[in-house]
C-alpha cells in the first residue's frame, strides 16, 4: 500500500484535512472543540511544563498501517538530520527535560538512531522507544535490537491493536501479528516484560476500525491472558488509544462511511475529566525537520507552535512555551474521549 | 425511503423521557446496574446482550451491541458464537415443543 502521499491524495494535505473536519462539525451541528472548552473554563488550554520531549525521527517505516496518522511507510524520505538530533540533545541538557519518546515511522530506520539514543541515555534522561517490532526482521542489520535496547535499558512501546493475527493484520499488514509475537520472544529472551529484570516493553492498543476502546485495564488483562497461554510472550502494560480522525484514518471513516457517526461517537464520549492530563500540556513534539509541536497529531496537521525558526528546536525557549497556548481543532476530541487517550494510554485512571 | 426502523432513532433513545421521565429515569438506571461489573464481566454481559438482541430480532440493540464487544475485545469468532446460542435456543425452544406434537400424535393414532 502506498502512503498518502505517494498516491497524490488530497488527504496528504493537512489544510484539507483541517477543512473536512471543520466541515462536519458544522453540518453534523457539533459543538467546536473550541467551544467545548470555552463553555466549561479550559480555554486557553496551557501547558503544565514541559516534561517529555517526543521526537519524530523519520516518516520512512517499514509498514504501512491503514490507521498510521504519519502516513508513514516505506516510500516516505523524510528522516530527522544528525545536525537536528544534534540539536534536540542540546536542548535536552539545557531544559531539564526527564523523558525522552523517540518515535516515527519507524524510528530505528533513522541511521542515526543508535548513537542518537546512546547520548540520550548519557544525559540519565528516561529513552522511551515506539518500535513496531516487525522492524527488527526487516534487515538483518536489525536482528540485534533486541539487544540493543537491553543493554541500554530503554523503554520499548510498542503498536499490537489486537491480541489476533486476524484484526492485526487487517489494519497492520499481512503477517504483521505473527512477525510482532516473534519480536516480543526476542525481547523476553533479553528480560523485557519480565518481573525485576527493569527492562519494559509495553503494548499499544487502538481499535481496528470507527470504534471506542472500553477500558485499559480488561482489555489489558485479555491482552496478557491470551498472549500467554497462547504464544507464551509476556509485557508489561497495554495502553489503549483512541484513533484520530486524521490521515489514513480519515481516509477509513470518509470512504467506509463512518466519518460523521465517529465524530458524534467522540463528541458524545467527550470527558472533561480528561483535560487535565491531556498530553500536549506537559510534552513537546519535534518534527523531522526540526519544528515544534503540541503533540504528534499537530505535528502531522502542521500546526505548528509559533512562526519561522523561532520554534524550532535549535532555539528552544522554555520561557515562551511553558506560557503558550495549545492549538486546538476538532480532532483533540480524540483525546478527550471516555477515559482519554495519550501515548501513555488512558488519561483518567 | 420509510422503514418502521431508522439507526438514526438509536441515537433519540434517552428521549423517551420526554413522555415518561419518571418512568425513564428508573428504566436507564436499573439499565446501568444491569451491565455494570458484577459476578459476571462487563465483557460477559456485552455478550449476552448481544445473542438476546438477535433472539428478540431488535436490530438497534444489535448495532449497539456489536460496537459494544468490538470496545470491549471480543473477536468475530466470540460474537458469533453468542448469535449462535441464541439462534441454538430459538430453534430448539420450537424443537422442544414437538414433544407435545408427540404426545398428541400418539394419543390420537393407533
Amino acid at each position: 500500500m502506498k502512503s498518502l502521499l505517494a498516491q497524490h491524495h488530497e488527504l496528504s494535505q493537512s489544510g484539507r484535512q483541517l477543512q473536512l473536519l471543520d466541515e462536519v462539525v458544522q453540518s453534523a451541528a457539533i459543538t467546536p472543540f473550541k467551544e467545548k472548552l470555552k463553555t466549561l473554563g479550559f480555554y486557553p488550554l496551557k501547558p503544565t511544563g514541559i516534561d517529555i520531549l517526543q521526537i519524530n525521527v523519520g516518516k520512512l517505516c517499514n509498514q504501512t498501517c491503514k490507521h498510521c496518522h504519519v502516513d508513514a511507510g516505506p516510500d516516505r524520505k523524510e528522516i530527522m538530520s544528525r545536525e537536528t538530533l544534534e540539536q534536540c540533545l542540546e536542548a535536552v541538557r539545557t531544559s531539564g527535560i526527564s523523558t525522552v519518546d523517540i518515535t516515527g515511522g519507524a524510528p530505528e530506520l533513522n541511521p542515526h538512531f543508535r548513537w542518537f539514543v546512546k547520548e540520550c541515555t548519557q544525559l540519565g534522561v528516561k529513552v522511551m522507544n515506539r518500535c513496531n517490532l516487525t522492524v527488527i526482521f526487516s534487515n538483518k542489520k536489525y536482528n540485534d535490537l533486541p539487544e540493543f535496547f537491553a543493554e541500554h535499558k530503554i523503554e520499548v512501546v510498542s503498536s499490537l491493536p489486537f491480541y489476533n493475527a486476524d484484526r492485526t493484520d487487517r489494519q497492520r499488514g499481512e503477517g504483521v501479528f505473527a512477525a510482532s509475537v516473534k519480536a516480543m520472544k526476542l525481547l523476553n529472551a533479553v528480560g523485557y516484560g519480565k518481573a525485576a529484570s527493569g527492562l519494559i516493553l509495553n503494548l499499544v492498543y487502538n481499535p481496528t476500525g470507527a470504534f471506542l476502546s472500553s477500558g485499559q485495564q480488561v482489555l489489558e488483562a485479555q491482552f496478557k491472558k491470551v498472549l500467554h497461554e497462547e504464544f507464551d510472550v509476556v509485557f508489561n502494560h497495554l495502553f489503549t488509544i483512541t484513533n484520530m480522525p486524521i490521515s489514513r484514518f480519515l481516509d477509513f471513516l470518509i470512504t467506509s462511511g463512518n466519518y460523521e457517526s465517529y465524530l458524534e461517537k467522540l463528541l458524545a464520549a467527550f470527558n472533561p475529566a480528561t483535560v487535565n492530563g491531556l498530553m500536549c500540556r506537559n510534552t513537546l513534539s519535534v518534527s523531522w525537520d526540526g519544528y515544534l509541536y503540541d503533540c504528534d497529531f499537530n505535528q502531522m496537521l502542521d500546526l505548528k507552535i509559533g512562526e519561522g525558526d523561532a520554534m524550532h528546536i535549535k532555539n528552544l525557549d522554555l520561557n515562551y512555551l511553558n506560557r503558550r497556548e495549545i492549538i486546538v481543532s476538532q480532532h483533540c476530541y480524540g483525546c478527550t474521549a471516555g477515559a482519554g487517550s495519550s501515548c501513555g494510554g488512558e488519561v483518567v485512571k | 425511503m420509510k422503514t418502521y426502523y431508522n439507526p438514526e432513532d438509536l441515537k433519540k433513545f434517552s428521549n423517551i423521557g420526554e413522555f415518561d421521565k419518571p418512568l425513564a429515569d428508573k428504566f436507564f438506571s436499573w439499565y446501568g446496574d444491569v451491565f455494570a461489573e458484577g459476578a459476571l464481566t462487563a465483557r460477559e454481559k456485552s455478550l449476552i446482550a448481544l445473542a438476546v438482541a438477535h433472539a428478540v430480532q431488535c436490530p438497534y440493540c444489535i448495532d449497539a451491541y456489536s460496537e459494544d464487544t468490538l470496545a470491549k475485545g471480543c473477536t468475530e469468532e466470540q460474537m458469533m458464537e453468542a448469535v449462535h446460542v441464541a439462534a441454538a435456543i430459538r430453534g430448539g425452544s420450537s424443537l422442544v415443543h414437538a414433544t407435545q406434537m408427540m404426545n398428541k400424535v400418539k394419543e390420537l393414532t393407533m
